[in-house]
């Protein structure tokens, strides 16, 4: 992993980041993919829900919401 | 010839709304991922030869979840002719990626844009004839909501089918795959997106990209602080509102006006004087040993409502009178009043209660918030192995069981489903409150109505119950397994329409309606019957209910004494408790009605303190035989209804008597340990045997609990490394 690069789950709220390419595998993987999260797609985090997990993200003009586990597997620049 | 059209598009982009447009049907929709889940046909209203399928929504069709799977059957099946893929305009990008994979399918396809409206007022514009050009298919700007654009979609749709006209020869991404991904499914995903954001990039026009309405609304409704505080003060109101005001205020007209006596509207006052003294009147004779006749005189004498104002006579009242005048046999009479009307009008009487729940929970549906209470509760519900979805169910429960099952429909992973529609019917529902009322009724000699602490405990008990449920299933193998994703769209929020509203809930008002028409009017027949037929005198016929203790000799009794062993190590063994638990397994509105009719007080009511004592005495008197009894009695399985709605949903024989066992099992375990064990502490039961099954099942209940997660899967790996080692060792 290169130096400027993080997983979506380490990305303080309020930052916009870009998809470099998504670890993991099988039908997580595959959603993650159809909602949009592919290489290149610009990602911002919104916030994190009241019990601390999961988050919010805005990705491709919409609000989704994922665990920290599911975002652990996109890794972001 | 006939047309046949599918109707394919993302959840929540307004596919059902545009069904119910183009076939006239009523289809409820939710502003929440998932409402629809299986396909449904239909004729276009305007051309009885169009067959309309509304597929479920998808946003892909990688074939990973059951909708995925249907949509792609069907799409590639060649039943359609044309494809409408419905794209939600305000979400272009996302919309579109299904529509390159419907592409994909060499089908013909006209793409519908929805919500331009929205899109406008967000100060966007998106250049249809360009996109279309970009697409190689026609694009046609509907508003599926007001109805607009929609005869222009299908005459393009029934030319487009005639032509046959397909849109893209090779894959439309083509041009943007890379040589160099590591693997060819995210190659195709990233390429499907580039070509869809070149297309965007081409047609879409953005304004100054600010904070959207729905951001606004999200940073203080989901907020970090306020989130929780805001969910409780909505649930809250939920509740009071249906509940304890509104709800019980129509609860008790219906019961005790359209199912009871009638309604008194004016002089309600001067009518309540005399039939208090009308009362002392008649309990002054009876003491005084006066003559039959006397009494009967007296009787007679009872003030008549319609004397002291505007008066209207309830259903039993008037039926009543209509059989008498038709000189209707006494046996029948007694089947339609206390049978028939009384059964059926337990259940009907909670309708108002429930339009009023399903009415509230249908607004918060419908603007946007449900998915948002998933996003909250999400953090809770998976420590035991659930997603935040399974909240929604769980809270439709507490009103009724048969809609809360079928809700469950919008859980999208097979495991949460089926754990959900076992556990979600332990919250009490409506009906359970009477339960709860007589019980505390009969322990603290309060009406839980006036202590309003009562009906939380008895919540929080149920929830405690699917916790604990949910944490041993889970480490079963049917069960067990990584949790499933939670990767949920949080869709815009919008004002919900009253035609919406009222359509969802009216379909979860029908599932009840339909249960009272069908279970429960039959289960009334057959518990009349059971209770009113019996051997007497040596000989079998109808019992005289005049007789005193008529009812030991009815085949109820015979029957409560046939199963009595079962419920013996609970502490309320005789066949009373038994008769009482099985017309609650039929429905728990029965319950109280058993009670009334065992105890010889009729429908003295949950709120009344004879039925309290009587029931106390029912249950010999021990405080942990009646709570025993409780438990057991919320937790099994539920009414016959629900539990036809669970084989609906399981739609497995195997999984339907696995969850009503679970269920009934669970029940039993809980009222054993609280009777068996709770009387050893409080000195009301001695040590027995049961008291060493009581234990030892604590013990195995703590172990289920507490043991870690089995590793099922290095299990098998192992097992089939094994196998491949002894095949090499044979090789």
């Amino acid at each position: 992993m290169a130096d400027s690069e993080k997983t979506l789950r380490e990305v303080p709220i309020g930052d916009t980041v870009h998809v470099v390419r998504l670890a993991g595998v099988g039908a997580v993987r595959q959603r993650i993919m159809d909602m949009g999260l592919t290489k290149g797609a610009s990602v911002t985090v919104r916030k994190v829900a009241p019990l601390g997990d999961p988050i919010e993200v805005t990705v491709r003009g919409f609000e989704l919401s994922l665990r920290k586990d599911e975002a652990q597997n996109v890794i972001v620049a | 010839m006939g047309i046949n059209i599918a109707l394919a598009g993302n959840p929540n982009c307004g596919k059902t709304t545009l069904f119910n447009d183009l076939t006239g049907t009523n289809q409820y929709t939710g502003n929440w991922p998932g409402v629809t889940v299986e396909k449904k046909g239909g004729q276009y209203k305007r051309d009885k030869a169009v067959t309309i399928t509304d597929l479920p929504g998808v946003y892909s069709l990688s074939p990973y979840s059951p909708e995925e799977v249907v949509t792609r059957d069907y799409l590639t099946s060649g039943a359609a002719d044309v494809v409408i893929d419905i794209v939600d305009a305000t979400n272009l990008e996302r919309n579109l990626y299904l529509t390159t994979q419907i592409f994909d399918l060499d089908v013909p396809v006209v793409v519908a844009l929805n919500m331009m409206d929205l899109v406008e007022k967000r100060g966007d514009a998106i250049d249809v004839s360009r996109l279309s050009q970009e697409l190689g298919c026609p694009v046609v700007e509907i508003s599926a909501l007001r109805g607009t654009g929609i005869e222009e979609l299908m005459d393009r749709a029934c030319e487009i089918a005639a032509q046959g006209h397909i849109p893209f020869p090779e894959p439309c991404y083509a041009p943007y795959l890379e040589a160099d991904e590591e693997d060819p499914e995210s190659a195709i995903a990233n390429a499907r997106y580039d070509y869809i954001a070149a297309v965007c990039a081409s047609c879409v026009k953005r304004a100054a990209s600010g904070e959207t309405t729905t951001q606004k609304i999200d940073r203080i409704v989901t907020n970090r602080v306020l989130g929780i505080p805001i969910f409780i003060v909505i649930m809250t109101l939920v509740y009071y509102i249906s509940v304890s005001t509104v709800g019980t205020i129509a609860t008790d007209w219906a019961n005790d006006g359209l199912f009871g006596d009638g309604w008194l509207y004016t002089g309600t006052e001067q009518y309540e004087e005399a039939v208090g003294a009308w009362e002392e009147e008649l309990v002054a004779a009876e003491d005084a040993g006066a003559s039959e006749t006397a009494i009967a005189a007296i009787e007679e004498a009872e003030p008549d409502p319609a004397e002291f104002g505007l008066w209207h006579p309830g259903i039993p009242v008037a039926v009543t009178e209509w059989l008498e005048s038709v000189d209707c046999a006494p046996w029948m009479q007694s089947l339609i009043i206390d049978g028939i009307l009384a059964g059926v009008g337990a259940v009907l009487g909670f309708v108002p209660q429930l339009i009023v729940l399903f009415l509230l929970l249908g607004l918060l549906e419908g603007c946007g918030y449900m998915a948002r209470v998933a996003f909250i509760m999400d953090r809770i519900f998976r420590r035991f192995g659930l997603s935040g979805k399974s909240f929604i169910p769980m809270l439709i429960a507490s009103g009724c069981g048969v809609p809360a099952v079928m809700a469950t429909k919008t859980i999208e992973n097979e495991k949460d489903r089926r754990m959900t529609v076992m556990t979600t019917t332990m919250i009490p529902c409506g009906a359970k409150l009477p339960i709860i009322a007589l019980v505390f009724g009969a322990l603290s000699g309060g009406l839980y109505e006036d202590t309003w602490w009562v009906a939380p405990v008895f919540y929080f008990l149920g929830l405690a119950a699917i916790i604990m449920s949910c944490i041993m299933l889970k480490k079963l193998r049917a069960f067990a397994g990584e949790a499933a994703p939670f990767i949920m769209e949080l869709p815009q929020y919008h004002l919900p329409t009253a035609k919406n509203v009222l359509l969802s809930t009216w379909e979860r008002v029908k599932a009840y309606l339909v249960k009272a028409g069908t279970i429960i009017f039959l289960s009334s027949m057959v518990i009349w019957f059971l209770l009113n037929f019996g051997i007497y005198d040596g000989a079998f016929g109808l019992l005289d209910t005049e007789i005193e203790g008529y009812i030991q000799y009815s085949l109820m009794a015979g029957l409560g004494n046939v199963l009595a062993w079962i419920f013996a190590p609970l502490g309320f063994g005789n066949w009373e408790g038994a008769v009482t638990s099985i017309t609650g397994l039929v429905a728990k509105e029965n319950v109280v009605a058993t009670v009334g009719i065992l105890t010889s007080l009729g429908d003295a009511g949950e709120g009344d303190a004879a039925m309290w004592l009587a029931f106390a005495n029912m249950m010999g008197g021990t405080t942990v035989a009646i709570m025993a009894f409780c438990a057991f009695n919320l937790l099994c399985a539920p009414c016959f209804a629900a539990m036809g709605a669970i084989r609906n949903q399981m739609a497995s024989a195997k999984w339907t008597w696995a969850a009503i066992g679970y269920m009934c099992g669970f029940a039993w375990c809980v009222a054993l340990m609280i009777y068996q064990l709770g009387g050893l502490v409080t000195g009301e039961v001695a040590f027995n045997a049961w008291t060493v099954v009581a234990l030892i099942v604590l013990a195995l209940m703590f172990f289920q609990l507490f043991r870690p997660m089995p590793r099922y899967d290095a299990d098998e790996n192992a097992r089939a490394q094994s196998k491949l080692d002894a095949r090499g060792a044979k090789a």
